[in-house]
């Protein structure tokens, strides 16, 4: 009880005034210091090193940072074609990283396997990695993966801080 | 008291310091490290377990395949033009000359002449994308050796050409502008306006990335003597491109075995002396001048005429007739669904693309299909020396072996 | 006849089987016990002088009783020419010499030729699979009986369950 509750209201899970402003700052800080992990695979990742050089400049976004290590990284960005041998490597990085964390596949390949319907390539990053955002493209133009990006701050935004998740959502995280 | 072990190494006692004799002999054992296949370096997804000796590689196994997408069997599936689009992805740093090398290949099967204004649009597309490829190359090893700076000078000049081959064909770097038989459109007159500005623009910039790097003290010890080849061995291996020619090999399918519009146009083919990555650096730098003179004399010396073969049984009708002809659409379907029918033999078609000799050996049985399409990738092949290339030198060398010889995992892994 | 092609036949008398010349390109056939041989007289010989291993390669002909076909190419940068040289062998009994002793280059190229057809190299220095996961037991990818979109491997994901979440 008071002012300052954090944690579900009994009614409806919302929370109160100070926790909301907390909130937004919060999700404000997470949205504007993405930094993302290298993780180019293949042609995608040429157009990832294009968004980040001089024209089209990631870093305005606060994307800019990419660390090499999974471990100080939140975002992950599987920039092209997914191959069953890379896979554990993936989800091995993927679990590396600290929460809150967040995947955009980028590309056709790591969205859905594309033109590879071939005995080695995973169709879609999807299948053993939950995905936030999806951007098509073959490969997708830096200015695309920047809508993917500001999409991907704007669900940020969203998302609840100080609210304990129910049970079933948190089961459903789990791929 | 020593530890009596088979890999102990004893240290000997130095006179200066009589105290050390006290002091325990240190054990040492070779480490395995793992490299890849996720690291920072931006050649794509290479893992390599080094065997060290303290810093010292002494044996480098590459483990690939982590993007091995199944290129050769997909090639079965489908007819040869459907094939174009995954010689893109292969070389994806310069896509179109991979598809320059395929084009002339099913070309060689079917007997083709390809029209004299194609050939020149074809040569100068093609340098320019030499261009684009020495660019990121260049980019890519100053990076990875720690010049950030040359990193964004390359890709700023490099964003200009994306944006001319963005205005030709639809895409900035999967471009599918090359068809069996000739290329896709003609150039636009503001294109070559466009053109002829970069041409004028780009020499001095050239100047600029070897202003950065030339006399640079640290990019010459990390490149001076580093990762040598000899002459010998580079050939034995079967290395093309830079790679060879900077041990001293002027092996170049440009002037060897000339084609498209090469034979008419005035060019030197630089090589080096040590075969050392400072001399690789500097015969990739040198065709940066030379592509740009390539294209000029192109410009010039280009007439007007057709642009595709007029081979209606094997090569596509123009995109506006198929959308207003019947006849032109007709065509276009059948070429697409079921193929033309090629001649039953096999061919084998080397071009000199910007990484080595990238080389296409079609299998044909009759039918629109290939029987099997092997694909002569430099990568795959350059692999093959790294080990030996990489033993005596120390890890970061490693990173360097990679740059100079110009890695690019679609094409290793196919 | 072109003279590649005439100078093999004089000197391996019973080696080559066949040779065909089209398109510009010269293939010779030999047989499987004569390969290593002729490859080394290929290479030694002053007049042949083929010391650039361009690609080695295979193709399966599942109808015929040799089902695998091998195929070594070679130029020769002093010579400026080229050859293609190629042999035969059974399903039941697929090996071959392996070059790697005479052109360094043919490790790598084999080993491709191993994970994807199937074809085992005598005397190769380390003979495992390259593109494909050592472990992959489906078979090998390049033959005409195997489907394109493989055996299952590509859509199991056995690591998800060894993760704890």
């Amino acid at each position: 009880m008071g002012l300052i509750q954090l944690g579900r209201h009994d009614k409806d899970g919302a929370s109160d005034v100070i926790t909301t402003t907390i909130e937004k700052a919060v999700n404000w800080a997470r949205k504007g210091s993405l930094w993302p992990m290298t993780f180019g695979l293949a042609c995608c990742a040429i157009e990832m090193i294009a968004a980040v050089s001089s024209r089209y400049d990631m870093d305005r976004f606060g994307a800019g940072v990419f660390r090499a290590s999974p471990r100080q990284s939140d975002l992950m960005i599987v920039a092209g074609t997914v191959c069953r041998r890379m896979a554990p490597v993936i989800r091995k990085i993927y679990d590396q990283m600290p929460e809150p964390k967040y995947v955009i596949a980028m590309g056709s390949c790591a969205t859905s396997g594309n033109i590879y319907d071939s005995y080695s390539v995973v169709q879609g990053v999807d299948r053993f990695v939950p995905v936030d955002i999806y951007v098509p493209g073959c490969p997708p133009t830096p200015e695309a993966l920047f809508d993917g990006i500001l999409k991907l701050q704007e669900r940020i935004m969203q998302k609840r801080v100080f609210v304990t998740q129910p049970a079933q959502v948190k089961a459903s995280l789990k791929v | 008291m020593a530890f009596e072990d088979q890999r102990t190494t004893v240290y000997k006692v130095d006179p200066a310091h009589p105290e050390s004799e006290t002091l325990p002999t240190l054990r040492t054992e070779e480490l395995l490290l793992n490299m890849g296949p996720q690291h920072p370096s931006t050649h794509g997804v290479l893992k390599v377990i080094l065997e060290l000796e303290g810093e010292r590689l002494v044996k480098s196994t590459p483990v690939l395949g982590f993007l091995h997408r199944g290129v050769e069997k997909l090639a079965e599936d489908g007819t040869y033009h459907q094939f174009i689009p995954h010689t893109d992805r292969l070389d994806y740093v310069c896509a179109m000359y991979n598809n320059f090398a395929y084009c002339r290949a099913v070309e060689k099967l079917m007997n083709l002449q390809v029209p004299e204004r194609a050939e020149y649009l074809r040569t100068i597309v093609a340098e320019v994308q030499r261009i684009i490829g020495h660019q990121f190359w260049l980019g890519t090893q100053a990076l990875d050796i720690g010049a950030m700076t040359v990193f964004f000078y390359c890709f700023r000049d490099r964003e200009i050409l994306l944006d001319w081959f963005d205005e030709l064909c639809g895409a900035r770097l999967t471009t599918s502008w090359y068809r069996i038989g000739g290329v896709e459109r003609d150039l636009t007159p503001s294109l070559i306006d466009k053109l002829k500005q970069f041409l004028d623009y780009f020499p001095p910039k050239i100047d600029e990335y070897i202003v950065f790097l030339e006399k640079n003290r640290i990019w010459l010890a990390r490149t001076k003597g580093v990762a040598v080849i000899s002459a010998e061995d580079a050939v034995s291996f079967g290395l093309s491109g830079p790679t060879l020619r900077g041990s001293g090999v002027d092996y170049d399918l440009r002037k060897y075995e000339p084609y498209a519009a090469y034979p008419k146009c005035e060019f030197n083919v630089p090589v080096g002396k040590n075969g050392d990555t400072y001399d690789r650096y500097w015969i990739r730098v040198m065709e940066l001048y030379e592509s740009v003179k390539i294209v000029r004399q192109c410009l010039e010396q280009m007439q007007e005429g057709p642009v595709m073969a007029d081979v209606p049984s094997v090569t596509l009708p123009p995109k506006e007739r198929v959308f207003t002809n019947l006849e032109s659409m007709i065509q276009q379907f059948k070429l697409f669904s079921q193929g033309f029918n090629a001649p039953p033999g096999e061919i084998y078609c080397g071009t000199e693309a910007h990484k080595g000799e990238l080389g296409f050996y079609i299998v044909s049985t009759g039918g629109g299909k290939p029987y099997r399409l092997k694909i002569r990738a430099p990568s795959f092949i350059h692999m093959g020396a790294f080990d030996y290339m990489s033993r005596g030198y120390m890890i970061a060398d490693a990173i360097t072996l990679f740059g100079t010889y110009d890695i690019v995992m679609g094409e290793c892994d196919r | 006849m072109h003279a590649l092609i005439k100078r093999i036949q004089e000197t391996f008398a019973t080696g080559m089987t066949s040779s065909t010349e089209w398109r510009g390109d010269v293939a010779v056939t030999v047989s499987r016990g004569k390969l290593h041989e002729i490859a080394l007289f290929l290479h030694d010989d002053p007049g042949m002088d083929f010391d650039y291993i361009v690609h080695v390669s295979s193709v399966d002909w599942p109808d015929e009783d040799e089902r695998f076909e091998v195929v070594w190419e070679f130029y020769s940068i002093r010579k400026r020419h080229r050859i293609r040289l190629k042999t035969r062998v059974p399903e039941s009994d697929c090996v071959v010499d392996s070059l790697t002793d005479i052109w360094k280059g043919a490790d790598f190229m084999e080993r491709e030729v191993y994970d994807m057809m199937g074809i085992r190299f005598r005397n190769h220095p380390d003979l495992r699979r390259i593109l494909m996961p050592d472990d992959y037991t489906e078979g090998y990818p390049l033959r005409k009986d195997f489907p394109l979109r493989g055996r299952g491997w590509r859509d199991t994901f056995d690591f998800l369950d060894e993760v704890p979440r």
